[in-house]
């Protein structure tokens, strides 16, 4: 048998060359049984008990992830918001404090560098972005940025995600008021004397937070956590296949600088005014294809059969190819394969059909709405 | 009969000149989850160490080899509706193949059961 060739947990994502790092709580992983791997430059625990039994474990309880890789930045300065929206194409203007938004870094050319979550806090602003590219994303601000402004890489936090309708409930218990947050909305806590910084977010399409704390508060705060009957830790495995199944893109895989805000299916993130009156970089091709419709776009795909297509697989009309998967996989919670994949927008409406080819054989697929799974979060209601 | 394994964590048993073939214990441990399991045709012949299935965990997929050569005479249609009988049983129920080996010789290549077990516990 062959290790298995998973396009994620390969050398695409590891620094090349330079010794993997370690998380704050990488001790912890290994006591609790993690299987470790090389991810985004790091050492991380891919699973613990197996990842059809996390995956549902989350979608039923409260699932534990550290994504402590991330990179957490604190910027800070003089006129931050309007240096901030030169560069993303959120609305900073209108971001008030202990609120969230999803935005990305765009190029020149409108490709996407990276995505990310950006809030304002009392006195700065924080943003978490990817793992395997915050390095490129710190060189690419200080680039653009104004003398004025100072990007603090906040390398000393650690940042757990404790995602699933029981989260909330969970948190609650030792973090009271952290119930009263509403999806994406974000506060400052405090836990044993520890400061935290916690939003209501997070990557798997459940109700759930994310939480910035000091590395050394780490383990003793995951401990307190996992101490409930609610909570386990949960690996990268089943943080895949939850992001999958919720629609949410990967970046490296479902977004890279090879495809736009509007093909990839994320122009909800940009609000009117920054859509009409743009200044930041890449808008002329937000501009363009809002006009005129992207000529690529990500879709997902139900899988008919059980066989998974992989991301790299090709994608047919006949004997035209129209595509590629990005990601795909089993998808436990509805006992199925399913997939992302970048199409021609000729062949990119619902319900089109379309073919992939895997290992030499065409499997049928079907574009599908997406999320897979419904999300549930706690929004508020206006 | 005997029970031969692989390197590449296959395990043969052998009965006659009929070889039953599948993936390890410690494998299957490593791969996780298994959602889908592509079997060989029958009247399919390999050489020793040739592609001859692919297993599909929930992340992953992996190639599994013919440890020994011969022609596929039975597959595991089991595997078609319930492919975690290789997590459950993965050195049982969970067989993959039977192959007519064309080359017995090729079994003294392979370990036995303690050599495999040593084998495992070095990695």
């Amino acid at each position: 048998m062959s290790g298995p060739q998973d396009p994620n947990f390969v050398e695409d994502d590891a620094v090349e060359e330079l010794p993997l790092q370690e998380l704050p709580l990488d001790g912890w992983h290994r006591a609790k049984g993690a299987r470790m791997v090389g991810f985004a430059g790091y050492h991380m625990p891919i699973q613990y008990e197996g990842i059809m039994a996390e995956h549902l474990w989350t979608r039923d309880h409260a699932g534990l992830f550290d994504v402590s890789h991330m990179g957490q930045l604190s910027l800070t300065g003089e006129g931050l918001d309007a240096a901030l929206e030169a560069i993303i194409p959120a609305s900073i203007a209108s971001l008030g404090v202990g609120r969230q938004r999803y935005s990305m870094l765009l190029d020149e050319e409108g490709g996407i560098l990276d995505d990310l979550m950006v809030s304002r806090r009392p006195d700065d602003i924080y943003m978490v972005v990817n793992g395997a590219t915050k390095y490129d994303d710190i060189a690419w601000l200080l680039d653009q940025f104004p003398d004025e402004i100072t990007i603090n890489l906040m390398d000393e936090a650690a940042l757990l995600a404790l995602q699933g309708p029981e989260a909330a409930m969970a948190l609650a218990r030792i973090v009271p008021g952290v119930d009263r947050l509403f999806f994406m909305q974000c506060a400052a806590f405090t836990w044993n004397g520890h400061p935290l910084w916690v939003s209501r977010s997070g990557y798997t399409g459940e109700d759930g937070y994310e939480i910035s704390l000091p590395a050394e508060a780490a383990a003793a705060f995951a401990d307190a956590l996992c101490a409930m009957d609610e909570v386990k830790p949960i690996g990268l495995g089943a943080r895949d296949s939850l992001r999958l199944e919720a629609g949410l893109p990967l970046y490296g895989h479902d977004l890279t600088p090879d495809i736009s805000v509007i093909g990839a299916d994320l122009g909800f993130a940009i609000l009117k005014r920054r859509r009409e009156e743009g200044g930041f970089i890449g808008y002329a091709r937000v501009a363009k294809e809002l006009a005129e419709g992207a000529p690529v776009r990500r879709v997902g795909l139900t899988i008919e059969g059980r066989l998974p297509a992989r991301e790299g697989a090709e994608i047919f009309v006949g004997k035209t190819r129209v595509g590629t998967i990005t990601s795909g996989g089993f998808a436990p919670s509805l006992g199925a394969p399913i997939a992302m994949g970048w199409v021609d927008a000729a062949h990119a409406a619902i319900g089109t059909a379309l073919e992939i080819e895997v290992r030499g054989k065409r499997i049928a697929a079907t574009v599908a709405p997406m999320p897979f799974v419904p999300h549930h979060y706690h929004r508020q209601k206006s | 009969m005997s029970r031969y394994f692989t390197e590449d964590h296959e395990w043969i048993e052998v009965d006659g000149d009929v070889a039953t073939v599948g993936i390890t214990n410690y494998a299957q441990e490593q791969l996780g989850d298994i959602v889908f399991v592509e079997l060989p045709e029958e009247g399919k012949s390999f050489d020793k160490g040739g592609d001859a299935a692919v297993v599909e965990s929930v992340k992953a997929a992996s190639d599994v080899y013919s440890p020994v050569s011969g022609e596929v005479i039975e597959v595991n249609g089991a595997l078609e509706g319930e492919p975690a009988l290789v997590n459950s049983d993965a050195e049982e129920e969970g067989w993959f193949f039977k192959l007519r080996l064309s080359d017995a010789s090729e079994l003294e290549t392979l370990m036995n059961e303690s050599a495999y077990e040593k084998f495992v516990a070095s990695l």
